[in-house]
């Protein structure tokens, strides 16, 4: 496997990674900033922070975009999980082509176009803006990204589980439950997790849907950003960093370490 | 899951929940759009004018016009707009797949420990606060920023270099932004290829760079092309990175259709452009399905 890396991709890497996280790091540099100009360092500070905790109209749009993003991310999964199965394992039905294109262009569309037809709808049909926009527009693109991360897992599952149970008498709904969630719970769970920082992090679709009532942590993090730098917003920068960095790891170590289980499993079956 | 008790009836309703949602929240808008592209502004609860009366016959009297459209056709600036937004995604389409491609390569051959950690370094960036990655750009390239003051510092440059607000940042923030859509196809594509393929071809006396041109970059054509239109499509409509890192001749066509929404408030016009826009974009979104579709197993 080694034999296809050469200096060039080695230096690719180095120099790509430098790129990526660079930035990030400069970010988190600065937050600890005493001084209020985020690039000049005038000593370490912790007082920004402390600040964060006192901005309440932070902490407030923090509560509604954490409020939303969960909501969000149960409802996509659960519609983006049923948009996979559809998908991967119903074979032909009326609509399907229609289907997949409406599974699949969320990923792309732009948000102002995708942010401006469901305001468009909301209006139309006279809903009131506020909480509850913001949260079916976040559910209906977040369900395709969802969509994506089940499709994959379900395409590399064996199913010959599945098949085992319903011969030995199990119900397809009792089948769903004991033996398919379990085998996707990995991609539930990362379908989860995406979609929740999807819907933290949208600021144009739920500025375009929001209305007057509900400002969204992007929405107040955007108003400051637009009057220049400041510490504070280094600050959240730096804790959504490291609490969307720390979710991974430890999601992504609890999954490798079950599906090596599962490999031994697999091994320790097939010798008998 | 054909036969038992829930069979034929539990099957219908898993397809039917989401697809009913995404024709109500999803495609219906779309018509709401096509629609009020050809309305009035008006200063009223909507801001704009009917497109269908009813007159008390079988159908709708349409009502609309296409006057917005020709408004679009007949200011420069929206052209301009336009123009400027596809060159913009097109060439930053190319600089991803430059620099991705490489990355994705080198992920898809290091060691199988290394493997897993690279590919968890490329999707961090990616699910972290894109807002914020956009905006710790700025502290770096402002007028007295990071990058400046380095390059003061080392005496490189005497004064500071003018990098932000212009075509440069947002090149640097949509390429930065984006870059993770490029790899992560690419590497899903690169990861699957045969080894046996380019075995054969080496054990055929084919030269290291040969294969790669004449093996490996024809079959991992379905992962460029995805990763490509993860990147041109959304970079087209890009709002956030021209509003904070562009300058003020930055135009690009989803700064226009939010400035005509907010700050002109003109909804049919917005409309308009949204579907000036799509037009664009619907060969692009069709690729795309094409062969995320491929991508995704599906059943042909």
């Amino acid at each position: 496997m080694n034999r296809g890396v050469s200096w060039f991709n080695v230096t690719m890497l180095i120099l790509g990674f430098v790129f990526l996280y660079a930035p990030i790091a400069l970010l988190i540099l600065f937050s600890f900033n005493a001084g209020k100009l985020v690039s000049v360092w005038s000593g370490f500070s912790t007082k920004w922070y402390g600040e964060l905790l006192y901005n309440e109209q932070i902490l407030q749009a923090a509560w509604v975009s954490l409020k939303i993003a969960s909501i969000n991310a149960t409802a996509a999964t659960i519609l983006g999980t049923l948009t996979a199965f559809a998908l991967n394992r119903f074979g032909r039905f009326r609509g399907r082509t229609l289907f997949t294109g409406m599974a699949t262009a969320p990923l792309v569309m732009p948000d102002v176009i995708t942010g401006l037809a469901t305001l468009l709808l909301f209006v139309g049909i006279g809903w009131a803006r506020g909480m509850s926009t913001i949260t079916i527009a976040h559910i209906t693109f977040s369900l395709a990204f969802v969509a994506v991360i089940v499709r994959a897992r379900i395409a590399s599952l064996d199913m010959s589980l599945e098949e085992a149970a319903m011969d030995l008498g199990a119900r397809p709904l009792k089948t769903f439950i004991v033996i398919v969630v379990p085998l996707l719970a990995p991609a539930l769970v990362s379908g989860w997790l995406l979609a929740f920082t999807l819907s933290l992090d949208d600021l144009v679709i739920a500025s375009f849907v929001a209305g007057p009532g509900a400002s969204t942590l992007p929405m107040v993090v955007f108003s400051k950003v637009r009057l220049g730098v400041s510490p504070e917003i280094n600050a959240l920068g730096t804790i959504i960093v490291l609490v969307v960095t720390i979710c991974i790891v430890i999601a992504a170590t609890v999954f490798q370490r079950q599906e090596r289980r599962r490999a031994i499993d697999d091994q320790m079956a097939q010798r008998g | 899951m054909k036969n038992g008790r829930f069979g034929i009836s539990g099957r219908t309703l898993a397809v039917a929940a989401p697809y009913l949602w995404l024709l109500v929240f999803f495609l219906a808008p779309f018509a709401i759009v096509l629609k009020l592209s050809f309305a009035e502004p008006l200063i009223a609860q909507p801001p704009y004018s009917a497109v269908f009366e009813w007159t008390g016959g079988l159908l709708p009297r349409f009502t609309g016009n296409f006057e917005n459209y020709a408004f679009l056709l007949s200011d420069d600036l929206y052209i301009n707009a336009y123009l400027n937004s596809i060159q913009i995604a097109l060439f930053s389409t190319l600089l991803c797949l430059a620099i991705g491609y490489p990355m994705a390569y080198g992920i898809a051959r290091a060691p199988g420990a290394w493997r897993n950690a690279l590919l968890m370094l490329v999707i961090l960036p990616f699910w972290t606060s894109f807002l914020i990655r956009v905006y710790a750009w700025i502290g770096i390239l402002k007028n007295n920023g990071i990058l400046n003051n380095v390059l003061i510092g080392l005496g490189i440059i005497d004064e500071p270099l003018d990098i932000l607000h212009n075509h440069f940042s947002v090149y640097l923030g949509i390429v930065y932004s984006y870059l993770p859509f490029m790899i992560l196809p690419l590497y899903a594509n690169l990861a699957r290829m045969d080894e046996s393929l380019l075995e054969a071809a080496a054990d055929l006396g084919c030269r290291p760079w040969k294969t790669f041109v004449s093996v490996t970059l024809p079959l991992s054509l379905p992962g460029i092309v995805a990763g490509s239109m993860l990147v041109f499509i959304p970079a087209v409509g890009e709002f956030v990175i021209p509003e904070l890192l562009g300058g003020p001749d930055t135009l690009m066509i989803g700064k226009i259709l939010w400035n005509e929404f907010f700050q002109n408030r003109d909804w049919p016009v917005a409309s308009a452009v949204a579907i000036a826009m799509l037009v664009l974009l619907v060969i692009p979104i069709v690729i795309f399905q094409h062969y995320q579709g491929k991508e995704a197993g599906d059943v042909k």
